[in-house]
């Protein structure tokens, strides 16, 4: 049986600094993995580098059996199983929202007018934006940029999503809207590869928890295992950072 | 006024220093006053019958009309926006080239833009005009007049533009390229679909005022050298104004240039306003 996705042997350079230094991380059909870390420890490059958004230095990517990595691979053709979203949204803005979930179903899918609609308002509905059709992506909230762009995304019917710390940008009150859909797409089965900083989220709906520090994966595992009782040190002082946020000083002497 | 008395009353020195207000309102007062000289000088010392002879002849003015309209303004008209759409589309082409992976390309449209910014308009027109005819017997222009005006400021123009397009294109941010890749467009589908149409919202403003310049510098091109049914706006008015020794044509041809500009300048300034509200 062939992988959802898998990374063999990443390394990636930007110039002399190496953020990531071998890297093996195998996803199956249907499952939620959430890479978790410290900031410049290299988890968004890596997932960049599954849909080769960055080119690896070194190592092979391989999405549903097709090498990504093949010099001669058709990474337009390949890329449309992979959904992306992003912290920034990324939504193009000078189009309305069904615009933005139904352009590229029409020019790189070549699906008709009508039927690229169907299916983008069907994922609009299901994010639960579908009344913000018609309006354009800044007359739209944070959480409903990323919502949209979630449903652009899908709308492309990709095997696999990936979603690059697509909470980071949000302001805290409207977190809880995109953790739900993304919560949602999980239980349908949607095979995710998520970077996140949203500790709960990943204890309750991954199946698999990385942990990255300095360009390795330091642990992996369950997420009961990975967060609830870290083996290794590293993963341990990032997790208290994270989840006291408040204490550091205090909780770290005694 | 209380406001007055209460200052006076606060400095019992007596060579109190005057307060930041009135030293204003002093100050105001002389430029105020300074303004009122000049202007009451000039009014008595121009010879204002000779002014209004020599510039703002009615007669001569009459003169002018309809022609300056229907053969003047109408040509300027035409040159500006022919040559206008010319340069957009070559200005397009040659900021693509400029963004471009491949090197040679990348060297012509810098090496164009560099030469055609460079060089000074009226050298290209009379090349144009001159030159070309002349290196080119068997081949004629289609449309001329028409056509070597249009190519001739096109040609100028697409320098310029060229590089508020490139500016626009490297404005919009890094990430709607990697959307719209990450969509499975390709480079050259991004770049249509998603990244040119955000440039030029961007570039608006700017691509405004390089129509204005162009109304402007199209009046260089009479070096091309036209029958009158071919004289824009200002040809037509310096060929009348030496015609009849009175410069009150210039003078009315120059006032349908501002026409022309100062609606398109205010434009300019209510698409920068809108622009700093919203984000495009």
């Amino acid at each position: 049986m062939t992988h959802a996705v898998q990374v063999t042997g990443l390394h990636k350079s930007f110039g002399d600094l190496e953020v990531l230094k071998g890297i093996d991380v195998t996803v199956e059909q249907g499952q939620v993995i959430c890479i978790i870390g410290p900031s410049g420890s290299g988890k968004s490059t890596l997932l960049r580098c599954v849909n080769l958004l960055e080119q690896p230095t070194a190592g092979q990517v391989f999405v549903s059996g097709t090498e990504l990595t093949d010099i001669d691979v058709d990474i337009d053709a390949a890329r449309r199983k992979l959904g992306m979203v992003f912290q920034q949204f990324n939504l193009f803005g000078h189009m309305s929202v069904l615009d933005n979930v139904t352009i590229a179903q029409r020019r790189v899918l070549k699906r008709s007018k009508a039927e690229a609609a169907k299916v983008g308002m069907r994922n609009l509905e299901k994010v639960g934006v579908a009344e913000k059709a018609e309006q354009y992506p800044a007359q739209l909230s944070g959480g409903q940029q990323q919502r949209v762009a979630i449903a652009r995304a899908l709308s492309m019917d990709p095997d696999v999503m990936l979603f690059d710390e697509p909470t980071s940008a949000l302001d805290p009150e409207l977190v809880g809207d995109v953790l739900t859909v993304m919560r949602q797409l999980a239980d349908e089965g949607m095979t995710m590869l998520v970077v996140t900083h949203e500790m709960q989220f990943a204890r309750e709906v991954a199946d698999t928890v990385l942990f990255m520090d300095e360009g390795v994966v330091v642990e992996q595992g369950p997420p009961a295992q990975v967060i609830g009782s870290p083996r290794h040190e590293r993963t341990k002082s990032f997790l208290h950072r994270v989840l006291n946020p408040t204490h550091v000083e205090e909780a770290a002497s005694p | 006024m209380t406001t007055d008395t209460t200052v006076t009353e606060a400095g019992p020195a007596p060579r109190a220093r005057l307060s930041p207000r009135k030293r204003k309102k002093i100050s105001l007062a002389i430029q105020y006053a300074v303004f009122l000289v000049v202007i009451v000088t000039l009014a008595f010392v121009a010879d204002w019958a000779a002014i209004q002879h020599a510039f703002f002849n009615l007669d001569e003015a009459r003169k002018a009309f309809p022609d300056i309209l229907a053969v003047g303004l109408k040509n300027t008209i035409i040159y500006t926006l022919s040559g206008y759409i010319l340069g957009f589309f070559l200005g397009l082409v040659v900021a693509l080239m400029r963004l471009s992976d491949v090197l040679p390309y990348r060297a012509i449209a810098l090496a164009y833009i560099e030469i055609f910014r460079g060089l000074p308009a009226i050298v290209v027109f009379m090349i144009l005009g001159f030159g070309v005819p002349i290196a080119f017997q068997d081949y004629e222009m289609p449309y001329d007049p028409y056509g070597t005006v249009a190519l001739a400021l096109g040609l100028v123009s697409a320098a310029y533009l060229a590089e508020t397009f490139r500016a626009g294109i490297e404005a919009v941010p890094k990430g709607q390229t990697e959307a719209a890749r990450s969509l499975g467009m390709s480079q050259g589908r991004a770049m249509f679909t998603v990244i040119v149409p955000q440039a030029i919202r961007i570039v608006i403003p700017p691509l405004t005022n390089e129509l204005i310049l162009l109304f402007k510098d199209s009046s260089l091109v009479f070096v091309i050298g036209f029958t009158l049914s071919g004289y824009e706006l200002f040809k037509f008015g310096e060929s009348l104004s030496t015609r009849t020794g009175n410069s009150t044509p210039l003078i009315v041809a120059g006032l349908l240039y501002l026409c022309l500009t100062v609606p398109l300048g205010y434009l300019v300034r209510k698409l920068e306003a809108k622009q700093k509200r919203g984000r495009v």
